[in-house]
């Protein structure tokens, strides 16, 4: 059990990189330096103060090795902990366990892509498995599509269900000026578009975009000493349950049925005291598994949770409010963004997609196959 | 007792089956249960007690997916629960890939390996396969 201390730590600076499409010959390197230093200018700390660095990219296999030799740091601390898109929810994990333990006083966590420039078959080379790769599934997609097909079988949720999830995240996306779409989606035009692994099309699946972002975290202490208003971490959970699909036990319960309770715990409060959540929307099927998992419905309930608007714009849960892998921004690696639009929304900064008196955010990454599930509590002020 | 891997690899000795026309697994003989993957230990105890078995070769389709890869007919990927108490990844040929639906009844069939693809077990509807 975690001995780490709800709000000993918290999130002083946040920022993304430049997302879409970057010009040619850009380095995931340049993108992880760019929202660093914006990132930096949003706390008004200098590169001099980070003494621990926390990273990782498809792209470049010694992260941490690259950031400081870009960035000209010599960090006290660095962690390359690579899970997936829920490796940067473990960074803060670890982050709050180093500046707890005085390992380190500014920790940066740093992500970049171009997989949309180089082509996601040469930003994340598929690794060969004997048991699996003679079969030719299209991974991640077809995993997650087995997933949704269980759940299809086993609750009765349907493919219009799954689809309003991506009609929500676009709703979202259009008020967000950043978003890579740009245009309305109905149910129709999910359902419609090409088939990629079914019960999945292109508009089920996460969109192939360039980008990155960082997060700055200190001592609670010291946070209160910079520009904005210090995001506190309230709770984090950790779980990884397998590596490849073949081997998870029921693909319609997901590990962050414990990271999501171990985060509650920790945070002290419940899954309704949340105000806001950012779920990491690799394809449709994985938010719902996350509102049952994390307890915001019953098990099976979540495609009938999600039908009707309830996680757009104007609906009973807030969830994904910058739209999300499904229609901001996806480089792959998606789950430092989630992050930062949690932060977002308790800083008060989200502009016309902001959730009236969001004090309590939960962030949760997903990685891999389903395989690594992370969650992050952040409140503000008033939580603590 | 933990295998000699400088001689045979869990793989390796999967893969001699395959190429008799075998799907093997391992049984962990503390409890009997199966074990598949092949590999050097038990998951979770990390004993070593793990003997080779030949599999009737009976499942059920537990997943099912049809990928649709641009300038190719659809493919069946599904994940097949094994009646031994095992699950793989592992395709069901011989029929629509559509028509794969979870709770099928499936039966093996070792497809023959080549200079680059080494032997590996495909699925075909129990009623087709007789």
């Amino acid at each position: 059990m975690s001995t780490l201390k709800r709000a000993s730590v918290a999130v002083v600076g946040a920022a993304e990189s430049d997302l879409g499409q970057v010009a040619p010959h850009t380095s995931p390197a340049d993108l992880m330096a760019q929202a660093t230093l914006r990132a930096l200018d949003d706390c008004g700390l200098k590169l001099s103060d980070i003494d621990g660095i926390f990273s990782a990219t498809s792209q470049i296999r010694l992260s941490p090795l690259a950031l400081a030799e870009y960035l000209g740091i010599k960090p006290d601390f660095f962690d390359g902990t690579i899970i997936g898109g829920s490796s940067f929810m473990s960074h803060v994990a670890h982050a709050h366990a180093a500046l707890e333990a005085g390992l380190c006083e500014v920790a940066l966590i740093a992500y970049g892509s171009t997989q949309r420039t180089v082509s996601r078959a040469a930003a994340s080379r598929p690794e060969y498995n004997y048991y699996e790769t003679p079969y030719r599934p299209f991974l991640p997609a077809s995993a997650y599509a087995m997933a949704a097909a269980r759940h299809m079988h086993q609750y009765g949720t349907t493919r219009e269900q799954l689809a309003a999830v991506a009609v929500s995240a676009r709703q979202w996306a259009l008020m967000n000026p950043v978003a890579w779409e740009k245009e309305p989606l109905t149910v129709e035009q999910v359902l419609s578009a090409r088939m990629v692994s079914y019960p999945f099309t292109v508009r089920d699946c996460c969109l192939v975009t360039d980008g990155g972002g960082a997060i700055i975290l200190t001592t609670a202490a010291r946070a209160k000493t910079l520009k904005k208003k210090p995001v506190y971490v309230l709770g984090t959970g950790e779980a990884i349950s397998h590596a490849t699909i073949s081997n998870m036990r029921d693909l319609t319960v997901s590990a962050a049925a414990e990271s999501g309770p171990k985060a509650f715990r920790m945070a002290g409060i419940k899954p309704a005291d949340v105000d806001m959540l950012s779920l990491y929307d690799a394809f449709t099927i994985t938010p719902i598994l996350f509102l049952e998992d994390l307890g915001y419905c019953p098990k099976g309930e979540g495609g009938r949770f999600v039908s009707g608007g309830a996680i757009a714009p104007g609906g009973k849960l807030a969830v994904n409010t910058s739209g999300g892998g499904l229609s901001y921004c996806h480089p792959g690696m998606y789950g430092l963004l989630v992050l930062i639009e949690a932060v977002r929304q308790v800083r008060g900064e989200c502009g016309k997609r902001q959730v009236k008196g969001c004090d309590i955010a939960l962030a949760h990454g997903n990685g891999g196959v389903l395989s690594s599930q992370c969650t992050v509590i952040f409140g503000s002020e008033a939580t603590l | 007792m933990l295998p000699d891997l400088t001689r045979k690899s869990p793989l390796g000795i999967y893969l001699e089956h395959c190429s008799q026309g075998e799907l093997a697994y391992q049984v962990c003989t503390d409890d009997h249960s199966a074990v598949f993957f092949p590999r050097v230990s038990v998951p979770g105890t990390g004993s070593t007690n793990l003997e080779w078995r030949v599999s009737k070769g009976l499942g059920t389709v537990y997943a099912t997916t049809v990928v649709h890869y641009k300038g190719e007919p659809p493919l069946n990927v599904a994940l097949i629960d094994v009646d031994e108490g095992f699950r793989l990844m592992s395709r069901v040929e011989g029929i629509d890939p559509m028509q794969v639906k979870i709770g099928m009844r499936v039966k093996v069939r070792i497809q023959p390996g080549d200079e680059k693809q080494p032997p590996y077990p495909v699925f075909a509807p129990l009623e087709a396969a007789k």
